[in-house]
């Protein structure tokens, strides 16, 4: 290939150099198949990336004294330079929006680019928990609904009593899910539609749980107990707000903007490894093939590959640094790793992954983006390369022994249970204490009972009573939490909180 | 293809509205650090933003997530020593295993236990300054070179094209065209019913010349009617504005400090930080403020800023040359109508013995009935001496306006400070 001039050679860009460092990317992009939403590249300050940091990234967000602690938090942190600022935001939305920095150089806008609006924005459009689960024409919109209709209520109903509502929401945010039914998107001005008749009919089927009139002849009780719920149900928001018996319906309509954010997010929080690093992976190989074509100079991929080593780096379990696996480096690995395989399989390789070994690359790649979440991609593609590669072994630490037991390190015996550790540890519900509500006593004291399901033995965090509060508040009624191992009491909690002496008895 | 933005002009402050929710919920906090603060400070950055930490306990937001204790795994990257099987003595504190996997754990804290933030100048001082309010009233006055406010003031019939008031112009253009051809309309009406009548009668007693006088008079009439125009040059009116000065409200703050020998610098110190947070306190509340500095010993003088706090003077002490001062610098330069008058005395409490009704007399005959209000204050650990009691009396008898305290100790300013102005319900 003839040697061509690059592109540019000084650190400065500006709105030509970027459109045009974009147009080469797509290109190649387009060659890779990575198919994406339109780009929409917003050029941003400092200051307002910091205000985007502070929303959780949401381009839009309603008014909440938590994002204005976050938002302290990140201000103080920069501006004593602890901390330098993500070099991008991306948001899942149809036109994808991404954000640079204009402290940065062309070097780090080209790498945004690659990373955030190809790399992202493909994963974002082709991966199936994205598909199934968000709706990235819509997002916008909704958010837009959300935060005007929480400022409707708080002037209409005080700062302080929408602030509660949010504050208990928020403690429960992601037990607000739906794990198995796909929501539909609509609209914004659907959904404000909608959000009366819903109002309406809730309030009316609410009323119906708990009518106290008799019903004209008389019903043994104890014959028919209904029993409510019928079937234990782990969407703990969507339950308040279909049946909490004294909020008002605007309280009701909070708790579904609240989870339908926490819904927005799940898949997200579901791929964070794959998702950084299909978006490292591609950002990585898009640069290095511009370079190769001889678009980029040598200064230009020296600042480049400085800053990917960064991004990329793992500290080892005793270092200072260390705060968990970093999610770049393992998702980066791994996809590096499968291409790896395809091109040059060993027999290793051969044997571990027959399925892929000398397979065309770019088509094991996009698959294994478009049909996998964290924990099933982990289980699936951690290769022994990878495992020996980051020296990963596994702990065990049981509080029945003395010492923590080294369970498996990177060695043949230790490969797969290390594979299955690490991939038990990006289970959403492992991670997430599993608790379900049991049941409400519907003609009594309308009290609620949740039940822990023990998982390994480990118990609940401190912060329970807390969130027993926030439960509490949402139910208006007594809440308890009975944690059970294997079907056998070992904990309770409730709230309000019971003399002693009742407790276990 | 993509869209590129340049959105830096945008407004940069979309968190303002979370940060001020944020410093609404922990008001508590806030309040106390900077009372703290106050204490803490030299004068010189009295005014200045203030860093508040609060315990990361108080602000964490609860989640529910697994504790310590059953069996955790957890997979660790960089193995540099260990096989499999190997056991490891836990580490203390149960630091070892805990978080099961999740990467960085739930706060972003860093081990933290205070959550620090920065507050500006502003917010501080309203921190500094809530439910503090200024006892009684403000006089208001228009002093020739205020500001003007427009306001709008009826209608005009003449003004610039860019004040039209569409509504008026064509409503009265509607008027005077109903004025001007009622009469045409009321003529046509009764050639129409003349014509008519005309025409009912038979073919043969039809008059065909009355007939067409009768229609060319109607048509000219409707022509004429024609001619007023739709919309004249005096239909047109416009919005009328008019200016108002608004008025202005001054106030001066008369600082009288002891600076006989019995008072020390740290005394001077804590006088000064009075009268710093009045001066504050006053600035806020009035768009000018003056200060008069009155020192004394035995005599009084009125000084600037810098010899005020810091030259020394030694001898005896007589509080009545200060309040002489202070009515006479009041009756020549701060005409009562104009001025709200706020004074601060703070001393020692020592005075010439036979001084002090002098001075209650003074005050209960000149100056209280000039001023807003008047604040003393005592610094001194010691028993109260005769000027204490005299003041007593005042307050007695001005007990609105009149407020006495003393101060020990440069943390009592503050209190005592928000204890003199602290908002009353009438």
């Amino acid at each position: 290939m003839s040697k061509q001039k690059p592109i540019s050679t000084s650190s400065e860009w500006t709105f030509e150099l970027i459109q045009t460092y974009d147009k080469e990317i797509s290109d190649i992009a387009k060659e890779f198949k990575l198919d994406t939403y339109p780009n929409q590249i917003e050029v941003i300050s400092s200051e307002q990336m910091m205000d985007a940091y502070a929303s959780a990234g949401m381009p839009i967000g309603y008014s909440h004294w938590s994002y204005g602690k976050q938002f302290l938090n990140i201000e103080r942190s920069y501006s004593r330079g602890q901390m330098g600022l993500a070099y991008e935001i991306v948001i899942n939305s149809s036109p994808c929006i991404a954000y640079l920095m204009e402290e940065n150089t062309m070097t780090m806008q080209a790498l945004v680019i690659a990373h955030a609006c190809y790399g992202h924005n493909s994963f974002f459009k082709g991966n199936y928990l994205f598909r199934a689960w968000t709706d990235a024409e819509s997002i916008i919109d909704y958010l837009v609904f959300a935060k005007n209709y929480i400022a409707k209520c708080e002037e209409r109903y005080g700062i302080s009593e929408v602030e509660k509502i949010v504050d208990s929401c928020h403690a429960l945010m992601n037990y607000g899910v739906d794990r198995y039914q796909r929501p539909y998107p609509i609209s914004n001005a659907e959904e404000e539609a909608r959000q009366k008749e819903r109002e309406e009919y809730l309030q009316r089927q609410v009323n119906d749980l708990w009518r106290t009139i008799p019903k004209g002849e008389s019903h043994d009780d104890s014959a028919e107990k209904p029993k409510f719920p019928s079937e234990p149900q782990e969407n703990l928001l969507y339950f308040f707000e279909k049946n909490a018996p004294l909020l008002e319906s605007w309280q009701r309509e909070i708790i579904r903007i609240v989870r339908k954010i926490s819904q927005y997010f799940y898949p997200q929080r579901q791929t964070q490894v794959m998702n950084e690093g299909w978006a490292t992976f591609w950002h990585y190989t898009l640069l290095n093939t511009l370079y190769d074509r001889g678009k980029l100079s040598d200064g230009f991929m020296m600042e480049f590959l400085q800053s990917h080593t960064s991004v990329i780096y793992q500290p080892p379990y005793n270092s200072p640094y260390f705060s968990g696996i970093n999610p770049y480096t393992l998702g980066f690995s791994i996809f590096c790793d499968i291409r790896r395989m395809c091109e040059h399989p060993t027999d290793e390789d051969r044997e571990w992954f027959p399925d892929i070994a000398g397979k065309d690359w770019l088509e094991t790649l996009h698959f294994a983006m478009q049909n996998f979440k964290d924990e099933s991609f982990i289980l699936q593609y951690l290769s022994p390369k990878v495992i020996r590669d980051l020296k990963l072994f596994n702990i065990m630490d049981d509080n029945l022994e003395e010492e923590i037991l080294v369970s498996a390190i990177h060695d043949q015996s230790g490969y797969q249970s290390i594979r299955e550790a690490l991939a038990g540890q990006y289970n959403l519900g492992n991670r997430e204490p599993n608790i379900q509500v049991t049941s409400v006593n519907v003609r009594g004291d309308r009290s609620l009972t949740l039940e822990h399901v023990r998982y390994n033995r480990v118990p609940l965090g401190d912060s329970t009573e807390e969130v027993l509060r926030h439960v509490h508040r949402l139910w208006g009624f007594d809440v308890h939490l009975h944690s059970t191992d294997n079907g056998v009491l070992c904990e309770t909690y409730h709230c309000p909180p019971k003399p002693e002496h009742t407790e276990l008895n | 293809m993509s869209y590129i933005i340049d959105r830096r002009l945008n407004a940069k402050n979309k968190s303002t509205v979370n940060r001020q929710r944020f410093l609404r919920r922990y008001r508590a906090h806030i309040k106390k650090a900077v009372s703290e603060a106050v204490g803490r400070r030299s004068i010189k950055d009295m005014d200045k933003g203030e860093q508040i930490g609060i315990p990361t306990r108080d602000i964490s937001e609860p989640q529910l997530h697994h504790g310590q204790g059953g069996r955790q795994t957890r997979v660790l990257p960089g193995n540099d020593q260990f096989i499999s099987g190997d056991k490891i003595p836990r580490p203390p504190g149960g630091g070892g295993g805990g978080g099961s996997g999740e990467g960085n754990a739930s706060n972003s804290g860093e081990g933290m236990d205070e959550f620090v933030f920065q507050i500006t100048q502003e917010e501080f001082l309203d921190f500094m300054f809530e439910d503090l309010a200024l006892p009684n009233m403000v006089k208001r006055q228009l002093s020739g070179n205020e500001e003007f406010k427009t306001r709008r003031a009826g209608f005009s019939n003449y003004g610039t094209p860019g004040q039209i008031n569409i509504i008026r112009s064509l409503r009265s253009a509607n008027a005077r065209r109903i004025a001007l051809t009622s009469s045409k309309r009321r003529q046509i009406r009764a050639l129409e019913t003349e014509l008519e009548q005309e025409q009912e009668k038979d073919n043969i007693l039809k008059d065909p010349n009355k007939i067409e006088a009768l229609t060319s008079e109607i048509l000219s009439l409707k022509n004429r009617i024609k001619r007023v125009p739709w919309l004249d040059d005096f239909d047109i009116k416009y919005n009328l504005h008019a200016k108002y000065p608004v008025p202005h409200s001054k106030a001066v703050m008369f600082c009288l400090m002891d600076v006989s020998g019995s008072m020390s610098q740290a005394t001077k110190d804590m006088a000064k930080r009075f009268f710093i947070l009045l001066y504050l306190f006053l600035q806020r509340n009035y768009e000018h403020t003056e200060v008069v500095f009155i020192r004394h010993h035995t005599s009084a003088k009125e000084v600037d800023e810098e010899e005020f706090f810091y030259s020394r003077e030694t001898g005896g002490t007589i509080v009545s040359s200060a309040l002489y001062l202070m009515k006479d610098i009041l009756s020549d330069r701060y005409p009562l109508s104009e001025w709200n008058v706020y004074g601060a005395q703070a001393s020692d409490g020592d005075n010439w013995n036979d001084d002090s009704t002098t001075c209650s007399k003074l005050l209960i005959d000149e100056i209280m009935p000039k001023v807003q209000y008047y604040s003393y204050i005592e610094i001194t650990p010691r028993q109260h001496q005769a000027l204490w009691e005299e003041y007593e009396s005042v307050a007695k008898t001005f007990s609105d306006t009149f407020a006495m305290q003393q101060i020990v100790d440069v943390t009592d300013i503050y209190p005592v400070f928000r204890q003199l102005f602290q908002k009353r319900t009438a």
